[in-house]
């Protein structure tokens, strides 16, 4: 390998990228001086995400003492470095503060005071990086918190991790430094060559390259000869690229110096190159010999606007503003402040951002320096743009997608692949902002990204609910029809007769209780009112009562009969007949009863009051018998029909009972249709009708606390207002007219309207109604057969009233109307 | 004559031949589904909003699909009716958001904890299962899961829930559109505090 030194003689070969600019360098205001040493801030402000990556998290508190070079937050995962205190002094506090970031938002950042005594933690150089291994050498890195100085900030210890399969042909030190302005890379190597030298051994250690090129511009003759000697003897070779910008490109300079082109969307790690920034090299060699971790960068502070511009060997979190003071900013002549080069850095809008990683240059420049730029002017297609692309894209065609938001065709046109270097903007007759425009479309092209797997993952969700939900209801349906079944088969299993007899005596023992309950409360009110039937009324009370109790005995009895005897029931005719015959002559005798004690007690006979309780009794007996009567009859409905008078109202009834039974087959499908229209229309009338109230309301919130001085908004929002509510009117109305038309569809199928099926079953409750009121208006003083007919046709009422309230009801279900009855 | 007997009994054999290879790949190659519903649940949000009047996205992309209008989805925006537009072959149409400020504004819902009553009705409206909680204890919103539908403010009894815009973070800033032509690029900013 002693041929190297020869080797370097001859023009080394260096290939060409297309396009490129070639921008005032305005490097020698600021690399004449020697690198300086910075300020000593009052306070320190150390950003968590000066890196590219995940932000480290800290392991400091506030108030906490730290020595210099001490950790303070620790990298999570696996793109991330630590952070370190860059002096001694005391955590003051852990919050937002304004960070590097073109959008000027605040960051999360950990601020100390230095005390001034810039004492260092104890320091563990490594004298023999072989005895750490490749393993350890990395874990060593990430520790020390190196990250790229170059300007993205990449974690060191994660580009210098490869996969098993990887091997290294090149390994590139970018020393190119092509932005104008900057001279922070060239000042470092005239100084630290050897220094620098030392980090590009331990790089070769750790990579294995095939060959090591160190890439600097011909503009730099004093770098090139100070790399040159440090480099002398070694297996580095020290290429010289001619001055263009952007050839400090990482994929330029790889296409400069092997004249391989890194493929779209591919790292180019995966070419067998990696690239690492001179600043960076010197870095590694700081935390790996000196035990130094990454607390402090060369930065040159550069512009009109400063009197002494140089390099400053910055504390990292060291304020903008107290470096520009440190170079002696003249505040009235500064016009505008960039971070980075002219070429790629961004203004920023606080001086108090710090100075992190990535800050190799300050720009104060005066408005005459860097003017504002002129307005935007229309495109000309020229094409200058599509030749200074070194990435050969087509920088007017992207132009045109970008502004036209159409950026699936820009995308195609590779919009992805610019390096957002300015040479485009640089060139353009036009002003045309390019970059602004390719930044925008790839930040919206990155944020429909963002939202397409939001949009898919809420579409899993989604369907993973619907289905849960589904699976829900069909269990709860299952469940239901076991719990039938079962009552089914027991049913069947128990004799059918018993059960009809036991229902019966069911219901007899309910009337009887109800009957003596209201004769107790007609007694109590008769007591109060001091009439003087009041003791006899408590006797009925007393009578009913003791029929009451007889019922439920005999209603135990059966129940405990019924399992083991299922006796048959007589046949309910013949059982029916003879129970009338013994109703009427019971209330025959009753009446005959009162009718004689009344007459003796018109005459004050002593023993009307012996009469009147006889008549008592018989009264009971005739009730007792009545209610068997009734329970024999509503055992056997038929014969109830038969019994009961005929009416207008019951004539309906077996008609609504046939459309209804007719319905079902009318149209499901439509039916179904309609219901599903039925369920959209009102969440959208829900929807607008909500939207509606919180317009309202933020219209009131605005009229209270605005007041007169804000009428344009008020009126506006009033705007709002009404037309929401007019929204909100229309669903109503589609509403009410599909309603309509399920309705017409219930007359359809029904031969009535809704209206007319609420109707009768309304008219059908308060005939019944009415009946049940007369029933027991008569039942102390008509005769038994009137009662009779009475209860008979109470009975029939009461079925017809039932048959209607089904109709309805199923109607309604039929047409999906159900919430809307409600 | 012979000949154009031929010809047509050549004719109808191919008929028969081809309508016979028609019927068999109909049958063979039958299409489950409908694709093109498929297409358009892809392109519609996934908020399950409602506010097109439908009860969540893939019933209103059927709807679509039988001919409704493809311009009633305000979470979308414009993009999604153009992106409707282009897969149906139809007309871009105006967004029928109804002038809504903040159609296609991307929200979040929030609930304020200590007001939360623990209810669960929220929970139960979620169309996207995005809040957590139990009864009797404090629900909230998985922001990240979060569609900013506002089906939860509506239920909750306590009106403890707003919908907040989704505050910008360093991860999801970008770069605006610049001004345009005949504007500066980029307004100078003071610097102040020197």
């Amino acid at each position: 390998m002693f041929g190297l030194f020869g080797k370097a003689r001859p023009p080394a070969p260096v290939f060409d990228f297309p396009g490129g600019v070639h921008p005032p360098q305005h490097k020698g205001r600021s690399n004449g001086t020697p690198i300086q040493p910075g300020p000593l801030p009052a306070q320190l402000v150390l950003p968590l995400n000066m890196h590219l990556g995940a932000p480290a998290k800290p392991c400091v508190a506030e108030g906490d003492r730290v020595l210099k070079g001490e950790k303070i937050a620790e990298p999570v995962g696996a793109v991330s470095a630590a952070l370190h205190a860059p002096t001694s002094g005391t955590v003051v506090a852990i919050g937002p503060r304004p960070i590097q970031h073109p959008s000027g938002m605040d960051a999360l950042c950990i601020v100390m005071e230095p005390d001034g005594e810039d004492r260092w933690i104890e320091r563990r150089p490594v004298a023999d990086p072989a005895a750490l291994g490749p393993d350890g050498l990395v874990a060593l890195l990430r520790e020390a918190g190196v990250a790229g100085l170059g300007g993205a900030g990449f974690p060191t210890a994660v580009k210098v991790t490869l996969g098993d399969q990887q091997r290294v042909e090149q390994l590139i030190i970018n020393a190119v430094e092509c932005e104008p302005y900057i001279t922070a890379d060239d000042r470092l190597m005239r100084e630290r060559a050897d220094e620098i030298a030392g980090g590009i051994r331990l790089l070769q250690y750790l990579l294995n390259p095939q060959h090591t090129l160190i890439g600097i511009e011909d503009n730099k003759p004093e770098a090139i000869a100070a790399m040159r000697a440090a480099c002398a003897g070694s297996d580095m070779e020290v290429r010289v690229v001619p001055t263009k910008y952007p050839s400090g490109g990482e994929k330029q300079l790889i296409q400069l110096l092997t004249g391989k082109e890194v493929p779209s969307g591919a790292l180019p790690a995966q070419c067998g190159v990696v690239c690492q920034n001179v600043g960076t090299a010197w870095a590694i060699k700081r935390a790996v010999h000196d035990g130094e971790p990454l607390i402090r960068r060369v930065t040159t502070v550069t512009g009109d606007a400063v009197a002494r511009p140089g390099n400053y060997e910055t504390l990292l979190g060291t304020p903008v503003r107290d470096l520009l003071r440190h170079a002696g900013v003249d505040g009235e002549r500064l016009g505008r402040l960039v971070m980075g080069g002219p070429m790629m850095g961004f203004t920023l809008h606080d001086p108090a951002v710090p100075v992190v990683k990535t800050s190799n240059c300050l720009i104060a420049a005066t408005l005459e320096e860097l003017p504002e730029p002129p307005p935007e002017q229309a495109c000309i297609r020229c094409g200058a743009c599509a030749e200074s692309c070194p990435a050969s894209l087509l920088p007017q065609q992207l132009y045109w997608y970008a502004k036209s938001d159409d950026f699936e065709r820009a995308q195609r046109h590779d919009l992805m692949d610019c390096i957002e270097c300015g040479a485009c903007a640089y060139v353009c007759p036009s002003h045309i902002p390019l970059v602004q425009y390719y930044r925008y479309a790839k930040g919206e092209i990155r944020h429909q990204a963002a939202e397409q797997l939001k949009a898919d993952r809420a579409r899993e969700r989604f369907e993973a609910r619907q289905a849960r939900l589904e699976k829900e209801r069909e269990e709860k349906e299952a469940r239901r029809r076991a719990r039938l079944e079962a009552n089914r088969q027991k049913q069947a299993a128990a004799p059918a007769g018993d059960d009809r007899r036991l229902a019966d005596l069911k219901k007899a023992v309910g009337k009887a209780s109800s009957a003596y309950k209201a004769a107790v409360k007609a007694a109590k009110t008769a007591e109060a009112q001091e009439t003087d039937n009041a003791a006899e009324l408590r006797a009925r009370a007393d009578q009913l009562k003791a029929e009451a109790d007889r019922l439920k005995a005999e209603l135990r009895d059966a129940k405990a009969g019924a399992p083991a005897a299922g006796a048959p029931v007589p046949a309910p005719t013949d059982l029916l007949a003879d129970l009338k015959k013994a109703v009427g002559e019971a209330s025959g005798a009753y009446k005959a009863a009162v009718k004689a004690a009344k007459a003796a007690e018109a005459e004050g006979t002593d023993n009307a009051h012996d009469l009147r309780a006889k008549a008592d009794t018989l009264k009971a007996e005739a009730d007792r018998l009545k209610a068997e009567l009734r329970d024999a009859k509503a055992a056997n409905p038929g014969a109830v029909v038969k019994l009961a008078p005929t009416g207008k109202a019951q004539d309906n009834a077996p008609a609504t009972g046939d459309a209804t039974t007719s319905a079902p087959e009318a149209d499901p499908e439509a039916a179904a249709k309609r219901q599903k229209r039925l369920k959209a229309l009102k969440t959208a009338y829900n929807m607008a009708h909500k939207q509606y109230k919180e317009a309202h309301a933020a219209l009131e919130r605005t009229e209270r606390d605005a007041g007169d001085d804000d009428r344009e908004r008020l009126d506006a929002l009033a705007a709002k207002v009404d037309k929401l509510k007019a929204k909100a009117d229309h669903c109503r109305d589609a509403l009410n007219a599909l309603v309509e038309e399920a309705k017409a569809d219930i007359r359809a199928h029904t031969g009535k309207d809704l209206k007319t099926l609420k109707l009768e079953a309304a008219r059908a409750e308060t005939a019944l109604r009415q009946k049940a009121d007369e029933l027991a208006r008569l039942r102390d003083t008509a005769d038994a057969d009137t009662l009779e007919t009475l209860d008979g046709e109470l009975r029939a009422l009461d079925e017809e009233a039932q048959v209607a309230r089904r109709a309805l009801k199923q109607a309604v279900q039929e047409q999906g109307l159900v919430e809307d009855d409600q | 004559m012979t000949t154009v007997l031929i010809a047509i009994a050549a004719l109808l054999a191919l008929a028969a031949v081809f309508g016979a290879a028609l019927g068999f790949a109909s049958e063979k190659f039958k299409v489950e589904g409908d694709p093109i519903v498929d297409q358009i649940d892809a392109l519609l949000p996934q908020t399950q909003c409602g506010q097109c009047g439908h009860p969540g996205c893939r019933p209103y992309a059927e709807a679509i699909a039988e001919g409704e209008e493809h311009n009633r989805c305000p979470p979308g925006g414009e993009t999604t009716v153009e992106a409707l537009a282009d897969l149906l072959g139809r007309e871009v149409l105006p967004l029928d958001d109804d002038g809504a400020e903040d159609a296609g504004e991307d929200r979040v819902a929030f609930i304020r904890e200590d007001e939360c009553i623990g209810c669960t009705k929220c929970i139960q409206a979620c169309p996207v299962d995005a809040i957590v909680g139990a009864a009797k204890q404090m629900h909230t919103v998985i922001a990240d899961e979060c569609t900013g539908c506002d089906l939860c403010v509506e239920p909750c009894p306590v009106d403890c829930i707003d919908m907040l815009p989704r505050a910008t973070t360093l991860a999801t800033w970008s770069w605006d559109r610049p001004a345009g032509i005949g504007r500066r690029p980029e307004e100078r900013i003071e610097v102040v505090n020197l």
